[in-house]
């Protein structure tokens, strides 16, 4: 039989409509220019753990075709929007991910991402915590740095601590088998954030974490006061991973020396190098603005809005009828 | 050896942990947004029936049981074993008191069963959802009840004990969900 049904309520799409329709008058009130960038680039992400799905363009001018990549976030393109001079921007658009499908994951998603100028993380922690109140009511927003998050749940502390301590807590948690499988630093401190953490934080009101590792930068500048951390956060609410945001890093050499040291990362772990972004690299050269910049996942904001327990509820069709 | 990896892990799939075969639960997705991925699984041991949570990094495999499921009718028991015949091959299995565990009580002679074999031998033996048993003993109850509410013990023809409504009198037949344990409903 055709599954051709929607996994969605008409019902919930409405919402839906409503609460990405409250979103752009969000932006517009705060003079946050909308833009489109390119779902298909010539280039995708190094991170070790996500994987671009791609296509390949055949036609005038590629005989031969070329590959193009189907973007995890549209972060490298807006970036360079605001290296040319367009100032605060905001997109909805969509993502894509290889390899995640689940109860809080479809490998083609909602994202809405901005950036503002002048802003550092502290400043869009706030803004964010606004946004978050106008869809969701849930007013002031727990605050903990990723250190006293961990002290907190687990007395472990993250920026003091070694793969053997960390192998030992999940020995002494009946988790001898997941232990052995992690070998390095950051696998095991996401692992335990994840079963042993984000259970417990944001469960009455979204938790902001932030201060993350500095392994864990991504494209997050390190704080001066404490080069142990980057100025990244994250939202949790009632076990979603909602949100990820930096204050940007804008250092064309240092962020080149971390898309190399992805791609070490890779093939340390038996994956392919990935080809890096020569052109967001070429527009942080030229200068890129001081900025904070955030991605939020649309369809799990709407679950959280419409108390949904599955993804597929806030999406047209997920990828089982697609 | 078979193997199968965490991306062709769901409910029902049986794979080998710690030398036992085990059927997979539940199956949850778990990803970091910039993190390794993980299936965190409940899994049924099927020889202890211990259920247990277990984690895997996503695209690892593991050694696949060779575990299947046959639907058997049950026959008879010789005092050690019960003897379950393909209705078409007329082959015979026969199931020992542990693959049995707690389901004897609701064997009736020629329902169909589900035989779970892990490489050749019976582990698990699965009744129907549902069975019609007669009961043998239960107090007389006061007339005029309806279902639902109360009810009362009553003994059926196996040696199975579930609550009936006040109203279902020895000698009658009742069906049962054997999931559950519960009186479902008089068979006329």
């Amino acid at each position: 039989m055709q599954n051709w049904q929607p996994s969605a309520s008409i019902q919930a799409l409405k919402q839906r409509a409503e609460i990405i329709k409250k979103i752009r008058h969000f932006f517009e009130q705060r003079n946050v220019l909308e833009v489109e960038t390119p779902l298909l680039a010539s280039a995708g992400v190094t991170d070790l753990h996500l994987e671009n799905l791609t296509c390949q363009f055949y036609g005038p001018g590629f005989h031969q075709g070329i590959e193009l990549y189907l973007q995890t976030s549209p972060e490298y393109a807006m970036k360079r929007l605001i290296a040319a001079g367009s100032g605060c921007i905001y997109q909805i658009c969509k993502a894509f991910r290889n390899d995640e499908s689940g109860r809080y994951h479809n490998p083609e998603f909602t994202m809405l991402e901005w950036y503002r100028m002048g802003f550092n993380h502290f400043d869009l922690i706030d803004e964010t915590e606004q946004l978050l109140d106008l869809i969701i009511n849930c007013g002031r927003c727990e605050r903990l740095s990723y250190q006293q998050a961990f002290l907190q749940f687990t007395k472990i502390d993250p920026l003091n601590t070694s793969v053997k301590a960390l192998q030992t807590f999940l020995a002494a948690h009946n988790q001898t088998d997941i232990a052995a499988q992690l070998d390095n630093e950051t696998d095991l401190l996401q692992w335990i954030f994840a079963d042993f953490v984000e259970p417990k934080i944001g469960q009455t009101v979204p938790c902001f974490i932030y201060h993350f590792p500095k392994a864990q930068a991504s494209l997050a500048k390190i704080n001066q006061q404490d080069i142990r951390v980057a100025e990244r956060f994250e939202v949790y609410f009632k076990g979603i991973e909602l949100a990820n945001g930096f204050h940007e890093l804008t250092n064309a050499a240092e962020q080149q020396k971390r898309f190399e040291q992805d791609n070490q990362q890779r093939i340390r772990h038996g994956k392919e190098a990935k080809p890096i972004d020569q052109n967001l690299l070429a527009a942080l050269e030229a200068g890129l603005p001081d900025c904070a910049g955030i991605a939020l996942g649309i369809d799990r904001l709407t679950m959280l809005a419409l108390n949904h327990s599955e993804i597929n509820q806030s999406l047209s069709f997920d990828l089982q009828r697609c | 050896m078979a193997t199968v990896s965490t991306n062709e892990f769901k409910g029902g799939l049986k794979i080998m942990l710690d030398g036992e075969p085990c059927a997979i639960l539940e199956n949850e997705f778990v990803k970091p947004g910039k993190g390794q991925a993980f299936n965190r699984v409940r899994i049924r041991k099927l020889i202890s029936g211990k259920v247990l949570e277990k984690t895997f990094k996503s695209g690892e495999t593991v050694e696949k049981a060779e575990v299947m499921d046959y639907e058997l009718s049950y026959l008879y028991n010789d005092g050690e074993f019960w003897h379950f015949m393909n209705n078409e091959t007329f082959e015979q299995i026969a199931a020992d008191a542990k693959a049995l565990g707690d389901n004897e009580k609701w064997l009736v002679e020629q329902d169909v069963c589900t035989l779970t074999l892990w490489d050749g031998n019976p582990i698990a033996v699965t009744p129907p959802n549902f069975v019609e048993l007669e009961i043998t003993e239960t107090d007389p109850g006061l007339k005029g009840d309806t279902a639902g509410t109360g009810g009362k013990p009553a003994t059926l023809s196996t040696g199975a004990v579930v609550r009936v409504p006040l109203f279902v009198q020895i000698g009658e037949v009742i069906k049962v969900d054997t999931r559950s344990g519960e009186y479902v409903s008089r068979v006329k």
